[in-house]
């Protein structure tokens, strides 16, 4: 039957997605299971927020000085480098921060929710999990799926300030802006649904993500080479899906 | 026991970022939110303008190019129909004429609004509380844009202008022309 499914890959691909979406679906009826267990949740949120810090604010830190550096150097040709603030804080908002933080996650925090739910797998804890009549889905599953959604629309918002922050030292510090025109100038333009409009990409980011890292460790196969395979399928899986997904929202946004 | 202290400390630590970075964006960043970070040490002055542009609060304001302090607010005087801006002027420029005159000045082509004080001649110094009198409104592109086309399609100056500027260039044209030949 594998060998049959194997050939037509339109079978295949179908059934994958069938199986993300059952997966989704059965992981979000657990998920009111997973508030009524914090102590499960905040390890998750720790794993794949806390521990997601340091390489985010430094990204983010980055981005946005090259942010400042390359918005500097293209407005000042046009003589209006005092945009720059306005520039930096909607690409930060709207773009930089949910899609770098949802490609970061996914290389930090999604390899190693596939690769520890996968070794659970090949290693049979999974079902001595089922055999002692513990649900794996709502104990192992359900909260680390819950903690990558919870995780990614803060992290993308620390990456946004941090982000913002580095455009600012780079504008105004290195580059003389005026700090005045350059906060006045970004809080005339920078409306609330900008706001908003970042915080639910990263949210469905944050689904996508973590949906795929934990579906793609549950049904790896159980070997170590399945293991393998199944972490570099959810880097490329997330990746493609990030940036495919913002095009949708951005076109639904504008 | 002690591992878990440091999950949930971190843990904690982190939705604290998280939730104090939303909370930046939510109410610093749009002009709608609140402000923080406590008042600077300056003295404030006040001065009405017919129109102020988009003129923001946190605009500089600057004497002969050299920034003295920031618009540190803006409101509508219901009375004169006028735009109220108050000026935080920072305390080591306390030898301000009073009779300075404030105007709305753009910063490059398509930059933000500015105010340019300009000396006045008086020897008592402006101070906390104090109005200046003389004032310019911001220019308004379109008007100034206006304005030419309404002189343009009335006036006959402009039209002798260019009059005057045509002679020249045949003249140069032919000078070009002998050189070719």
């Amino acid at each position: 039957m594998t060998n049959h499914a194997r050939d037509n890959y339109l079978i295949e691909g179908l059934r994958r997605l069938g199986s993300v979406a059952i997966f989704l679906l059965q992981l979000l009826a657990q998920s009111l299971a997973a508030f009524a267990r914090p102590r499960l949740l905040v390890k998750q949120i720790y794993n794949a927020g806390a521990r997601s810090l340091i390489i985010i604010m430094l990204s983010g830190l980055f981005v946005g000085m090259v942010l400042g550096l390359q918005g500097y150097d293209l407005l000042q040709r046009f003589g209006s480098e005092e945009a720059l603030g306005i520039a930096a804080a909607l690409g930060l908002l709207r773009e930089l921060a949910p899609v770098v933080t949802a490609l970061l996650f996914a290389g930090r925090a999604g390899t190693a929710l596939t690769s520890e739910i996968g070794l659970m797998r090949a290693t049979d804890q999974l079902t001595a999990m089922e055999i002692m009549a513990v649900d794996p889905l709502r104990y192992v599953a359900a909260p680390r799926f819950l903690g990558g959604v919870i995780a990614m629309p803060l992290l993308a918002a620390i990456f946004s300030v941090i982000g913002l922050y580095g455009a600012q030292l780079v504008g105004v510090q290195l580059m003389g802006v005026d700090k005045g025109v350059f906060w006045s100038q970004t809080q005339g333009s920078v409306a609330l649904h900008d706001v908003s409009e970042g915080m639910v990409k990263s949210l469905v980011f944050g689904v996508a993500c973590s949906l795929i890292a934990v579906h793609e460790g549950y049904h790896a196969e159980p070997t170590a080479e399945g293991v393998a395979l199944a972490t570099t399928r959810t880097v490329v899986a997330s990746s493609v899906l990030t940036l495919l997904l913002d095009y949708v929202l951005t076109a639904a946004f504008l | 026991m002690r591992a878990n202290r440091t999950l949930e400390i971190g843990t904690g630590l982190f939705v604290l970022l998280g939730f104090a970075a939303l909370l930046f964006l939510t109410t610093q960043l749009p002009a709608s939110g609140l402000k923080f970070g406590g008042a600077k040490a300056g003295y404030h002055v006040t001065a009405d303008f017919d129109d102020i542009g988009d003129l923001k609060v946190g605009s500089p304001v600057s004497m002969s190019g050299v920034r003295l302090g920031e618009v540190s607010g803006i409101s509508f005087d219901p009375k004169d129909y006028k735009a109220v801006v108050t000026m935080r002027i920072g305390l080591q420029y306390n030898q301000i004429p009073e009779d300075s005159y404030a105007s709305i000045q753009t910063q490059g082509l398509l930059g933000g609004k500015y105010i340019g004080l300009s000396p006045g001649g008086l020897d008592t110094y402006l101070k906390d509380g104090s109005r200046i009198d003389q004032t310019q409104s911001a220019i308004v592109l379109e008007s100034i844009i206006n304005k030419f086309f309404a002189n343009y399609s009335s006036g006959k100056g402009s039209a002798q202008n260019a009059g005057s500027a045509t002679p020249g260039k045949p003249s140069d044209n032919s000078g070009k022309a002998e050189s070719h030949q």
